[in-house]
C-alpha cells in the first residue's frame, strides 16, 4: 500500500467516512500524521447515517435540519469517494439531494435534485467557502479533502481531554478556500481528529471545530458530535449523528445522478 | 381523468398490501395565494376582480419496502380558486408504485418527470402537460400515466416511456385572467389522432455526464402538449387542438468553475411543418458577494424558435433572457430572483420577481410581481398587457 496516495477525509468528511491513525507512535513529521490517522478507517466499504443539524444564532435561537448521508468508498485512492446527502426537514426542502463524487485534484462533481420541479441540475463545486445550508459549515468543510491538498506542519503535543494530541497546522493547497490556514489536533490514543481551528484570509481566527462522542465500530471510528463555533459571529451548528450502518449493499448505482429523481 | 385515476390507485394500492410490510410516509402542504391586479383587464368579459385568492392542498403519501427495492407515491393535488373556476384543478401528481433491479427500474402510474438545463424556457421537457391554469411560467405539471422502464449502465441512462392516456392542458376560464380574446372551451378539445386522448405516446432518453459535460438526448412521438387554438365554428371561443407530432431534443451543460454553459434544442416534426427551436446561455455565479455570505447569480439566455405562425404559438422566439438571482443562504434560505424578456423583433418585455424565505420550521412565504410591457394590438402577449399582478403566497408545510 503506498502511503503518500492514502486519502485523508477531514472534518465532515472525516465523520461520514472517519479519521484515520496508525499504529505506530513515532512521528514521522507532519505529513505522516496526518495519513496514519486516515489509515484507520480504510475499507469501510459504505455507510448510513441520520443526523440532526441545529443551528444557533448569537441570541441563542435554534432552527433544525434533519438529513441522511450515504457514503461509498471508493477502493481505489486515486478516485474519490461518492457521498448522497437528502434532506428530511425542513419540510419545505424535503427531498432535497445532493450527490458529490469528490476529486483528488481536480473539482468535485456535484449533482442537486430539486423536488419541486423534480430538476437534477449539476452546480458548481467552486463555491467551497461558501455556507452548507445556512449552517456554520462551509462546502469544504463538507465534502471529502484529500489528503494531498494540504501541506502540514507539525507544531507541538497538547494535551486534549484526557488524551495527548498531535498538533498540526494545515494550510489548503487547492483553490478558493475560505482559509489561509487550520490548525488541528489529532489524539496518539486512537488517531482521531479532535479539534480544528480554522483561520480567514485575513488570517483571523473564524471557526473552531470540536469533534466529541467518538465510537468504536469495529475498529472504525465515527464521532457523533461535531461542533462548529463561529468565534466572529458567535454562531454555532452542531451535528448529532445517529448510528452508523456500515455494509448495507450499496452500490455504484446508489451514486449516480439519474438515482437523485429516484430517491423517492 | 376519472378512469385515470382509477388505474393509478389500483396501480398504488396493490402493492401496499399489508404483506408487503414496510412503512408509510406522509407530508404535504397547504398553500394561500392572493393575486393582486391593478389594471382592468382587456376584455370586457373578464370579470374585473383586483384580488384573486387560491388554496391550494398538497398531499404526499410515499411507500418503501423493507428490502428498500420497491417503493409507491399517491400525491393528490387540490387547488380552489375564488374567482376563476377554472382554475380549480382536481390532479394526481403521482400515483405509481415502481420496481427498482440491479441496474433497471420498471414504474406504473401517475409521475412527474424534468428533463432539461435551461431557466427562461423548457423546450425538451415533453412529458408532464403544463397546469397553465396554475401558472404561466409552464413551470406546474399534471402527472402523466405512464409505464417507464430505465437502465442503467456505465454508459448512461436509457428510459423508455410508454403513455397510454394524454393530460389536456388548463387553461384560465372565460372570466378569468390570462387568456387570448376569446376564452379558450377546454371542454371541446380537438385531436388529430382518432384515438384522442387514448393515444399510446412514446418516448425514449439517454442523459450521461463526461467530465464536466452533462448531455441529454431523447425522441418523442404522439401527442403534441401544446395545442394550436383554433376558432370554433360559433367563432365566439377558442379550440385547443392536439396534433400529432415527432421531436428529437438535446440538452447540454457545461459545468466549468462558477460558470454553467446552457443549451437545448429541438427539432419538430409538427402540425403543418418542421422546425427547430434552441434556448442556450449561462448562469455565472458570484460567491460571497462582498465578503458576505450571500451569492449573486448572473443568468443570460437567447431563444430562438422557427415555427410559423400555424404551429402553437410560444412567445420565446427571438427573445433575451437576462436574470440575477440573489441567494442569502441565511438560516430561512432567502433568494431573490429578478429576471426580464425581451423580445428582439416586436419589443415586447416581460418582468418576473419573485422572492422567498422560510419562517419557522414549517411555514414558506413568496412574493411575486409579474409585468408585461410594450406588446401591440396583434403581439403575443397584447392579451396579457392588463394582466400584470402581484402574488403573495403562505405554505404550511406538514
Amino acid at each position: 500500500m503506498n502511503c503518500t496516495r492514502t486519502v485523508l477525509l477531514s472534518l465532515f468528511a472525516a465523520v461520514i467516512l472517519g479519521i484515520a491513525g496508525a499504529v505506530f507512535a513515532a512521528d514521522n513529521g507532519a505529513f505522516e500524521i496526518a495519513a496514519r490517522s486516515d489509515r484507520t478507517d480504510l475499507g469501510f466499504g459504505d455507510s448510513e447515517v441520520d443526523l440532526q443539524m441545529i443551528l444557533r444564532n448569537a441570541a441563542g435561537q435554534e432552527s433544525r435540519r434533519s438529513l441522511r448521508i450515504a457514503t461509498l468508498e471508493k477502493p481505489d485512492e486515486t478516485v474519490g469517494d461518492k457521498s448522497l446527502v437528502v434532506f428530511k426537514t425542513p419540510r419545505d426542502i424535503e427531498g432535497t439531494a445532493l450527490l458529490s463524487h469528490a476529486k483528488i485534484l481536480d473539482p468535485d462533481d456535484q449533482w442537486l435534485y430539486l423536488p419541486a420541479l423534480k430538476r437534477v441540475k449539476r452546480i458548481s463545486s467552486s463555491n467551497k467557502s461558501g455556507p452548507f445550508v445556512g449552517s456554520e459549515f462551509a462546502f469544504e468543510d463538507f465534502t471529502a479533502i484529500e489528503l494531498n491538498k494540504f501541506d502540514y506542519t507539525h507544531v507541538g503535543e497538547e494535551s486534549c481531554g484526557d488524551l495527548v494530541c498531535d498538533v498540526l497546522e494545515r494550510n489548503p493547497r487547492y483553490e478558493n478556500s475560505g482559509y489561509t490556514r487550520q490548525v488541528s489536533w489529532v489524539d496518539q490514543t486512537d488517531f482521531q481528529l479532535r479539534k480544528v481551528e480554522f483561520y480567514d484570509r485575513r488570517g483571523d481566527l473564524l471557526k473552531v471545530l470540536e469533534l466529541d462522542d467518538y465510537r468504536n465500530y469495529d475498529g472504525i471510528w465515527r464521532a457523533h458530535k461535531l461542533s462548529m463555533s463561529n468565534v466572529q459571529t458567535n454562531k454555532q451548528t452542531d451535528l448529532i449523528y445517529g448510528d452508523y450502518a456500515f455494509g448495507t449493499g450499496l452500490g455504484e448505482n446508489d451514486f449516480v445522478k439519474g438515482r437523485l429523481s429516484r430517491l423517492r | 381523468m376519472n378512469r385515470i385515476l382509477l388505474v393509478s390507485l389500483l396501480a398504488v394500492l396493490l402493492p401496499l398490501s399489508p404483506a408487503h410490510g414496510g412503512e408509510v410516509d406522509i407530508s404535504g402542504s397547504m398553500d394561500f395565494a392572493v393575486r393582486a391586479f391593478w389594471q382592468n383587464p382587456v376584455s370586457a368579459a373578464q370579470e374585473d376582480h383586483a384580488l384573486q385568492p387560491t388554496v391550494a392542498s398538497t398531499t404526499e403519501l410515499r411507500w418503501y419496502n423493507e428490502a428498500g427495492n420497491q417503493r409507491a407515491a399517491f400525491i393528490p393535488y387540490l387547488r380552489w380558486d375564488a374567482t376563476d373556476e377554472e382554475r380549480n384543478l382536481t390532479d394526481l401528481r403521482e400515483a405509481y408504485w415502481a420496481f427498482e433491479g440491479d441496474g433497471y427500474e420498471f414504474l406504473v402510474g401517475a409521475n412527474t418527470v424534468f428533463w432539461g438545463v435551461t431557466e427562461s424556457v423548457h423546450l425538451v421537457d415533453i412529458i408532464n402537460q403544463t397546469d397553465f391554469a396554475g401558472d404561466i411560467d409552464g413551470e406546474d405539471k399534471l402527472g402523466q400515466p405512464m409505464l417507464s422502464l430505465m437502465l442503467q449502465r456505465d454508459w448512461g441512462e436509457i428510459t423508455a416511456f410508454v403513455m397510454p392516456a394524454f393530460r389536456e392542458r388548463t387553461f384560465t376560464g372565460a372570466d378569468g385572467r390570462f387568456r387570448p380574446p376569446l376564452p379558450v372551451d377546454t371542454d371541446n378539445a380537438v385531436y388529430e389522432s382518432s384515438r384522442e386522448d387514448r393515444h399510446v405516446d412514446l418516448a425514449l432518453r439517454y442523459s450521461h455526464y463526461i467530465g464536466d459535460i452533462d448531455i441529454g438526448v431523447n425522441v418523442f412521438s404522439g401527442t403534441s402538449r401544446e395545442p394550436r387554438l383554433v376558432a370554433s365554428p360559433k367563432g365566439d371561443s377558442l379550440l385547443p387542438v392536439y396534433d400529432q407530432i415527432d421531436q428529437l431534443g438535446i440538452d447540454l451543460q457545461y459545468t466549468n468553475d462558477s460558470w454553467l454553459w446552457k443549451l437545448e434544442a429541438i427539432a419538430r416534426n409538427g402540425a403543418t411543418h418542421s422546425f427547430a427551436a434552441a434556448v442556450g446561455g449561462f448562469e455565472f455565479t458570484l460567491y460571497q458577494l462582498a465578503e458576505s455570505t450571500a451569492d449573486v447569480g448572473l443568468l443570460f439566455e437567447y431563444q430562438y424558435d422557427g415555427r410559423n405562425e400555424l404551429e402553437p404559438i410560444t412567445i420565446a422566439d427571438n427573445d433575451l433572457f437576462v436574470a440575477t438571482r440573489l441567494a442569502f443562504n441565511d438560516v430561512q434560505d432567502t433568494t431573490l430572483l429578478a429576471g426580464a424578456s425581451y423580445d428582439t423583433e416586436t419589443g415586447e418585455i416581460f418582468l418576473n420577481i419573485e422572492a422567498e424565505r422560510r419562517f419557522g420550521e414549517d411555514w414558506f412565504g413568496e412574493l411575486r410581481v409579474r409585468a408585461f410591457s410594450g406588446a401591440k394590438q396583434g403581439d403575443d402577449t397584447y392579451w396579457l398587457q392588463k394582466d400584470d399582478y402581484m402574488q403573495l403566497s403562505i405554505s404550511r408545510y406538514f
